[in-house]
């Protein structure tokens, strides 16, 4: 590992201080990511600059009704806070599917959205990497691709995100709050995470200095269901090979709000608009949430060994949609 | 003899030690002044070294040497394990790494930076450049393209690769009922929670010490004296405790020679530890293998043909052909057998023996190819293996020193509630998981290696037993000192197993789940021996009451010699000691007595046994299969602990679980390298996904072995896939041949 210095920050504006001073410098949340890819030699900061002190832990009721997740509150508390539970099931369930009780609770929310991907070649220097080294190659598009996306990919790079959390907080439209040397802003969930495109270095769209200060989460309507679906090859920590985060809410059996989204398939959590559209106000049944799925996954480039991922994508698209229907059918 | 302690379900008596931290693992011994060793990697998998850049290496600070083949000190060839020989060398190839130019394997260590700090050393090899002269020919990276290539080889381990009886084809064809199918399985990693470490330093130009993470100390000291032109007893190796093993530390991978000689280099202690991504390339797993099963039966179920041959890889360095077809040779009867391996040569690291290599893999196909042919029989499985019971080992024609597969069967269905299971496949769903159960032998050899032991008796009362056995978590000091207990007669705590060291008295590898029978069996015959040593002082004194006594009217208790058929009658060692005026006395025994070992071992063929039944979940859409209950019963002899041979069976399970569903190395064939070298991307078996494990054993003794006993290390790894593959096709209707059984395989 190559040698870094150490800064404890106290306050936001030493943070941002330090790392403006210092364009090597890298915040430290839990750890639990960046700390491994430094072993790995992937990631080389010669400082790092750790905020567990900042202010950030909080998780509260926003005046909309919203809830606020403080950017440095620990995965596993975020997840079984009473407000989470209670009303982002879809988010609890999620978190909770996530890595392993030791990792979350060390795992921030912030760091949990920055955490980079899990494809094989970015974490072996030895091989090329467009997100590692751009310009360098993609080992990834001929090679072992088990684990790469089919959706949103490009020549440079068809890399997933590999976070949980992320894909139940693009389906309830989170916005992430951010502070920058330049005071604070606004990303919306959507905006946040990046397509490959040219730029696989680029996860997202967050500036390198800027800091994330918390993540919101505007109401749900309380007729609202929701879940989180994570399809895997080990019971527990493992990553998603797919996964739906869903939200559904019927008038009699009629679809009057649907948000879906994807895990597992893309370089960003995959919102599913074009599936969420075709079933606005259809009745919720198994052929509609077929087709639904079927129109989302149109677009899908399959590798040479994800091609499992198209078809396990839409299965899963519709036992998320189907489990959700019969609920409130049901109740 | 009266069994007081073997048996007894006993807390491990270094328990305490390890959930405290005081067990001290290799990488954990304080040694002064040492230095750090850091690994450079290949990235090609055949080719030529033609330039190293290690000017930025060398000029990093804290950096004391960099290695490579153009300054490293010259090493003498080692021979590779060969498991014909009385004491084989734990080398797992022939090659030297660093003595050459030449790249056998992607990830073959190429250079050695040695730093005063581990931090230094890993930053100094992370700035070596090495350029290369690709090989003209293509590296050989997949066992399936080679298959052209594919030969019969010599051997394999130490027997014929062929075996034909009848003509097994032609008794196919004429089979009224028959399947024939490919069965495959992925190549495998280690991955032990204690990573392979080993420390090495040097006292005078012929003195080498090395403390290492092997689960076979003198084979460790055999490679190096040959390495570096020792006398063997100028090697010392050190093995305390082993943080698990499974087959990978039998062999001493190119890290350890490194170590020593990057220890001579630098004049002072030198440690590697080989990272987690390490293990993946510079210590071997698992080949893949490709089986064909075969087999012909009569109506009533009979079979009349059995074939069974295949391929499995070694690399262009070593020669070992996974014995896959082994349990073939031995588990059930039929007229006609064709039985043969062939082996390609990949240009990857040197394979090896990972947890019941050979049966492990093997169980796999013939086990599902048994499932295939009860249901083309309609007949239910464990009715078709009751039918096939030989009378005699089917392809050796002598009689089993012990075997009880049927009561395995019989136990294990109760248990079970096997007969209520319709064997209809999909026929049990909730929701939308499919609920199928499977069933599969196991089957494992019970073999013996040799071992010493020496026992030496205070005139306190207490017995300290010496071998250079290894402890890899399995439960050996445990379990014999509850052996030598019961021979001497002593209770358990005065017994001290002292092993792990090269100083003590020889023993061969802890593999193949051989130690406790031969480590039982010199802890038995040395227990003797000092036994009759006390009876003979005794008889000299006509005061003495065991003065006319015969060994034979003897019983070891309450820590003395006492008439069997008069228990006040005898003397306590303490009072035979005392009148020779003697602190202690000391036996030494090798195992197993040569000529008696032999006859033993032509007469009779030496197996365990096991029934495995389980019940898996299948998702019907997506796939995932979860394992939801378990039920094993073993034959493998008298049990010498209940508590420690639980263990073993619960992880051998569990590993037969995670081969049959997670486990898998990923190979790229462009390069060799291991996409999945990380235990983030490697899945190995976790808690929640490993259902409530239930295991029995018959507890028969065999009448052949020392205490009755077989090992029961690996067993319980034979035939989970196959169970759980067998299950699969009960729930879904759809046959997997292809380990391991992920979702894209069910969809
Ligand atoms: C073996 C393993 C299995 C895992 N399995 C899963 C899984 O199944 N699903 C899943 O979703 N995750 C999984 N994880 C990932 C885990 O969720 C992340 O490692 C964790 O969430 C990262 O949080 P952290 O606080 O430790 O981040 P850190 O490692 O501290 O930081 C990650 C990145 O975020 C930046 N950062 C941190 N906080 C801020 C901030 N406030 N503002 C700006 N930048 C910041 C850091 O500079 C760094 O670049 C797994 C991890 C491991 C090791
Ligand atoms: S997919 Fe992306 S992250 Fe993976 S090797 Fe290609 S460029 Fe790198």
């Amino acid at each position: 590992m190559r040698a870094f210095t150490y800064t404890q920050a106290t306050d936001a504006s030493a943070a941002l201080h330090a790392a403006l001073q210092n364009p090597e410098a890298k915040y430290i949340g839990g750890g639990t990511n960046l700390v491994d890819l430094m072993r790995e030699e992937v990631e080389r900061p010669n400082e790092v600059i750790d905020i567990n002190a900042l202010p950030f832990s909080q998780i509260e009721v926003l005046p909309d009704g919203g809830v606020r997740l403080g950017a440095l509150a620990r995965n596993s508390h975020t997840a079984n806070h009473p407000l989470v539970r209670q009303r982002y099931p879809v988010l609890a369930q999620a978190m909770l599917s996530a890595a392993s009780p030791q990792l979350r609770n060390l795992a921030t929310n912030a760091g949990n959205l920055l955490q980079r991907t899990r494809c094989y070649y970015f974490y072996d220097t030895t091989a090329p990497c467009n997100k590692r080294q751009p310009g360098s190659g993609c080992a990834a598009i001929h090679g072992v691709n088990r684990i790469h996306a089919i959706l949103g990919t490009s020549e440079q790079c068809i890399a997933t995100h590999p976070s949980d959390m992320a894909v139940a907080l693009a389906a309830l439209e989170a916005v992430v709050q951010v502070q920058g040397a330049n005071g604070t802003r606004r990303i919306a969930m959507e905006e946040f995470h990046r397509l490959p495109g040219d730029h696989p270095e680029q996860d997202t769209t967050l500036g390198r200095d800027e800091l994330i200060t918390s993540i919101d989460l505007p109401a749900l309507p309380s007729t609202a269901n929701s879940l989180y679906f994570k399809v895997r090859e080990r019971p527990s920590f493992a990553f998603a090979l797919v996964s739906v985060a869903a939200v559904l809410e019927l008038e009699g059996e009629q679809i009057k709000n649907v948000r879906l989204a994807l895990g597992g398939v893309a370089h960003k959590p995959w919102r599913a608009r074009t599936a969420e559209e075709a079933l606005l106000g259809k009745p919720a049944t198994a052929e509609n949430f077929r087709q639904a799925a079927e129109a989302e996954l149109q677009t899908a480039i399959a590798y040479e060994h994800n091609a499992f991922k198209i078809e396990l994508a839409k299965r899963t698209i519709v036992r998320a949609l189907l489990t959700l229907a019969e609920r409130q059918l049901l109740a | 003899m009266r069994t007081k302690e073997v048996g007894r379900p006993l807390d491990r008596v270094d328990g305490r030690l390890k959930v405290t931290g005081q067990a001290r693992y290799t990488a954990e011994f304080p040694v002064e002044q040492v230095a750090y060793g850091v690994l450079v990697r290949s990235t090609i998998a055949r080719g030529r070294i033609l330039a190293y850049g290690t000017k930025a290496a060398e000029q990093t600070p804290g950096v004391l040497a960099v290695l490579t083949h153009e300054n490293a000190p010259k090493r003498h060839p080692t021979k590779e394990f060969d498991p014909s020989d009385k004491e084989p060398s734990a080398s797992p190839t022939t090659i030297l790494v660093l003595n050459t130019d030449e790249v056998s394997w992607h990830g073959q260590p190429l250079v050695v930076v040695i730093a005063e700090t581990l931090d230094q050393a890993e930053e100094a090899a992370s700035l070596v450049r090495i350029t290369y002269a690709p090989a003209e020919e293509l590296a050989k990276l997949s066992m399936l393209d080679q298959k052209t290539e594919a030969f019969v080889p010599k051997k394999v381990l130490n027997e014929k690769p062929e075996v034909t009886q009848g003509n097994a084809e032609e008794a196919l064809a004429a089979a009224p009922v028959k399947i024939d199918h490919t069965y495959t399985t992925p190549p495998y990693n280690h991955n032990p929670i204690e990573a392979h470490n080993t420390l090495a330093y040097w006292e005078g130009d012929d003195q080498l010490t090395v403390y290492d993470s092997t689960q076979y100390i003198f084979g460790v000291r055999k490679m190096l004296s040959e390495m570096f032109a020792l006398k063997e007893e100028n090697v010392r190796v050190v093995s305390a405790f082993v943080g698990g093993a499974f087959g990978s530390k039998g062999r001493a991978w190119p890290h350890v020679g490194l170590t020593a000689m990057a220890a001579k280099v630098v004049g002072r202690p030198v440690k590697i530890d080989l990272p987690r991504k390490d293990m993946f390339y510079m210590v071997g797993g698992r080949t893949p293998s490709e089986q064909r099963v075969a087999l012909g039966a009569d109506a009533e179920g009979k079979l009349q043909a059995v074939v069974h041959t295949g391929l499995t890889a070694s690399s262009t360095s070593n020669t070992f052909a996974e014995h896959f077809s082994f349990v073939t040779r031995h588990l059930y009867a039929s007229p006609n057998f064709l039985i043969q391996q062939k082996l390609v040569r990949l240009d990857m690291v040197p394979n090896t023996f990972m947890r019941a290599p050979g049966e492990g893999i093997g169980t796999f196909a013939l086990e599902s190819a048994m499932d295939e042919l009860a249901y083309a029989l309609n007949m239910d499985p464990i009715e078709l293996r009751l039918r096939n019971e030989p009378e005699k080992d089917p392809t050796m024609h002598v009689p089993f020193s012990s075997r009880h597969l049927k009561e395995c069967f019989a136990l294990g269905a109760e248990k079970f509630g096997w007969h209520q299971r319709n064997p209809q496949p999909r026929g049990r769903r909730e929701g939308p998981w499919l609920i199928g159960q499977g069933t599969a032998s196991a089957f494992y050899p019970a073999n013996k290696r040799s071992a010493e032991v020496k026992v030496k008796l205070s005139i306190d009362g207490t017995a300290l037993l010496q071998s250079a056995t290894h402890e890899m978590g399995t439960g050996t000091a445990t379990v014999q000192a509850q052996n030598a207990a019961d021979q001497l007669g002593l209770s358990v705590e005065k017994v001290r197993f002292e092993y792990g060291d090269s100083l003590l008295p020889k023993a061969n590898g802890s593999y193949g789940s051989t130690t406790t029978i031969t480590v039982g069996g010199a802890v038995e015959l040395a227990c003797e021996d000092l036994k009759r040593q006390l009876l003979r002082l005794a008889v000299k004194h006509p005061s003495s009451v065991l003065h006319e006594a015969n060994y034979d009217d003897l019983e070891a208790r309450d820590n003395g010699l006492f008439y069997k058929d008069n228990p006040t009658r005898g003397e306590t060692y303490a009072v035979i000691l005392a009148r020779e005026g003697k602190e202690n006395l000391e036996a030494q025994a090798s195992f197993p007595p040569f000529l008696k070992e032999k006859l033993e071992e032509m007469a009779y063929s030496f197996q365990s046994f096991g029934a495995q039944f389980c019940e898996v979940r299948v998702h019907e859409e997506t796939g995932e299969v979860l394992v939801s209950r378990w039920v094993g019963v073993y034959d493998c002899g008298t049990i010498l602990n209940d508590k420690t041979a639980r263990s073993q069976f619960l992880g051998s399970v569990t590993m037969g679980i995670g081969m049959a569903l997670w486990e898998e190395t990923h190979w790229d064939l462009r390069d060799g390298r291991i996409p999945n070298a990380s235990l983030s991307e490697y899945h190995v078996p976790v808690a929640a996904g490993l259902p409530r494990i239930e295991v029995y054993s018959l507890g028969i003794p065999d009448p052949h072995t020392p205490l009755g006993a077989h090992g029961a290390g690996e067993i319980a790894v034979t035939g989970a896939a196959a169970a759980i593959a067998n299950a699969v096709y009960h729930a879904t209707g759809k046959r997997i041949r292809d380990l391991p059984i992920t979702p894209d395989k069910l969809l």
